[in-house]
């Protein structure tokens, strides 16, 4: 809030989250060139702005329905729900927090796993829904995530996950945080096995879940100008007490400073990783869409 | 206002002060005040143990970064003998917000690592307020390498607000520096045993803290972000840092019954930094009781046992 709302609080209330939705119309207007763009043109575009590159952010299951072969494909860990352990309330309660973000995203928690194929090889795909919570890791997030990396194991397959979050579920405490160790750990066997493990970060993935799952991968592939971090730049901003650099923090940032392999346009992505999986696992070259 | 008393604990500092008085007039004079004094001692030992029978999570949470509790320098210092620093991560830096070093613990050689803050400014500065950076990170990772390939047990102490957010910490990659941890932790082929001794803040707690076990000393607390960080987002201000310590369920004896944490040692009346030898004494025996144990186990019994452990995180509906 700026100190002229703070002062003078606006009579006409608008909900942010819905101020961020894009609309609904047969029009979206690109945020970063502010191009009006045909609905249906951008989302066959893969939500790519055709005139500048912007990356709009997309949910879990178009992810994934844009990444894995269209046939043979299973949910991972569908029935897993989130409880309240802690029976956390702070202005809201958590149960209250969790309803509003399911029937807001149709999703059951922040995490989609999918047993599928890959232009023909066994892949499992795991994607991470921002607007469900921000994204952020609880339990349930956590055990979908290692069951997928089990079910990888079984089939011999590889991994590829999309990363979009804030990090820690707060609501739940310890057992949130130490969903960075199981997620770890897990991927831990999956490296024993041999199987690659591809890590996308998408805008954004920050805090817990940069600092495990995400930044496990065998290859790291970032979409272009995302932002991924450990500390958020506000925080670090407060604390340093200075102006941050330009594109700090952003997938170009990362490339720079060597912690990501490649930046991947999102309409190339499903190319580029089988490409890399096909190496890794001395397979035929895959066939190109 | 006694800076060594937290605001909760002013009742007993303005008695201890009373019995400081009494005790400089008693030298001035020759009346008779050893009975006056003794009244009053055993008044303000009973105060202390009414405050303390009754803390709240955010008192508690004071107390776990209380200015004079023991860092990890001084535990190592009464826990064991012949402490031989390692420095530097080799690739960039010696990050002193964490120490690391081969040591023994009652005759076998360990390798103990921890955060490390400040007593006074100069130091706190130069130990980053307990805040590591990758380097440190990095160091411990070497560290528990180097251990688990002499067959060494690995004892770490957790006491940091967190991992440190600053631009440099981000350039040479914050993130992956504890997500490496995490994983390998998790496969090192000798006994981990995590004990936090004050502050665990978050991703730069759990770092050096995955493991066989986990203790917590009786006012530590351990949680994903801190009380005022959480009361920030979640309410709006960091006023109400009071509510989020008790809705996060971050002190040890709720983090018990969450089965979150293997054992909780008790610490002395009006906390650890009121007897640091009594303290010491107690962690000792808790971590040689739980060494024993690990150490009885074969190597693939370990591992198994870690990974279930690690694995069973979490609470759900399935």
């Amino acid at each position: 809030m700026s100190w002229f709302e703070k002062l003078i609080p606006s009579r006409i209330k608008t909900d942010a989250s819905n101020k961020r939705a894009v609309p609904e119309g047969l029009w979206a207007k690109c945020p970063s060139c502010s191009a009006v763009l045909y609905r249906a043109e951008l989302e066959r575009n893969l939500d790519v702005c055709p005139r500048c590159g912007y990356h709009h952010r997309i949910g879990a299951r178009r992810r994934i329905d844009i990444f894995l072969d269209e046939e043979v494909r299973e949910e991972i860990g569908a029935e897993l729900e989130s409880t309240d352990p802690l029976k956390f309330k702070d202005l809201k309660k958590y149960k209250e927090r969790l309803v509003q973000a399911q029937k807001q995203t149709n999703e059951t928690e922040a995490l989609v796993v999918m047993r599928g194929k890959l232009k023909q090889m066994a892949c499992i795909a795991a994607a991470f829904e921002f607007k469900f919570m921000g994204g952020s890791m609880g339990s349930v997030v956590g055990e979908r995530f290692v069951r997928g990396v089990e079910t990888a194991i079984e089939d011999n397959a590889a991994l590829v996950c999309f990363a979009a979050s804030g990090g820690a579920r707060m609501q739940e405490s310890l057992f949130s945080l130490f969903q960075m160790a199981k997620t770890s750990a897990a991927l831990g066997r999956l490296r024993e096995r041999g199987l690659p493990f591809i890590s996308v970060m998408t805008d954004p993935t920050m805090g817990g879940v940069s600092a495990s799952l995400a930044m496990l991968g065998d290859i790291h592939l970032a979409e272009p100008d995302a932002l991924i971090g450990f500390a958020g730049p506000r925080v670090i901003e407060q604390t340093v007490r200075e102006k941050l650099p330009d594109g700090f923090q952003r997938s170009e940032f990362l490339l720079e400073h060597g912690a990501i392999d490649q930046i991947c346009d999102r309409r190339q992505m499903r190319d580029r990783i089988a490409t890399l999986i096909a190496m890794l696992q001395q397979r035929p070259i895959p066939n190109p869409d | 206002m006694d800076l060594n008393f937290l605001e909760f604990e002013q009742p007993v500092a303005e008695l201890e002060a009373k019995i400081e008085e009494l005790r400089h007039v008693g030298k001035d004079n020759a009346i008779n005040i050893e009975e006056e004094i003794d009244h009053l001692k055993t008044k303000s030992q009973a105060l202390t143990q009414q405050i303390f029978a009754a803390l709240t999570p955010w008192q508690i949470s004071q107390l776990s970064r209380h200015p004079l509790r023991p860092y990890f320098l001084d535990y190592v210092h009464h826990l064991c003998d012949d402490f031989q620093e390692l420095h530097g991560d080799r690739a960039f830096a010696d990050d002193q917000a964490i120490v690391g070093g081969l040591a023994r613990l009652d005759g076998r050689a360990v390798m103990v690592i921890g955060h490390q803050k400040g007593r006074d400014t100069k130091e706190k500065i130069l130990r980053n307020f307990g805040m590591p950076r990758p380097e440190g990170y990095r160091k411990a990772l070497r560290l528990m390498q180097l251990a688990e390939r002499f067959s060494l047990p690995i004892l770490t102490f957790i006491d940091t607000p967190g991992a440190y957010p600053g631009v440099g910490a981000e350039e040479r990659g914050q993130s992956e520096a504890i997500a490496r941890n995490l994983q390998v932790m998790s496969t090192l082929r000798v006994p981990i045993i995590a004990t936090v001794t004050g502050e665990g803040g978050s991703g730069g707690a759990l770092a050096i803290g995955v493991g066989d076990r986990l203790i917590m000393l009786q006012f530590s607390t351990y949680s994903v972000i801190s009380p005022e960080g959480c009361a920030s987002i979640l309410w709006k201000s960091a006023d109400k840092a009071q509510l989020a310590a008790e809705a996060m369920a971050i002190t040890s004896d709720k983090l018990k019954e969450l089965d979150l944490v293997d054992a909780i040692v008790p610490e002395p009346l009006g906390g650890a930094h009121r007897d640091v030898p009594t303290m010491a004494a107690a962690l000792k025996g808790v971590l040689l009781e739980q060494l024993i144990e690990l150490e009885s186990l074969e190597t693939e019994q370990l591992l198994a046992r870690r990974y279930e452990r690690i694995r069973a995180y979490g609470r759900f509906k399935d």
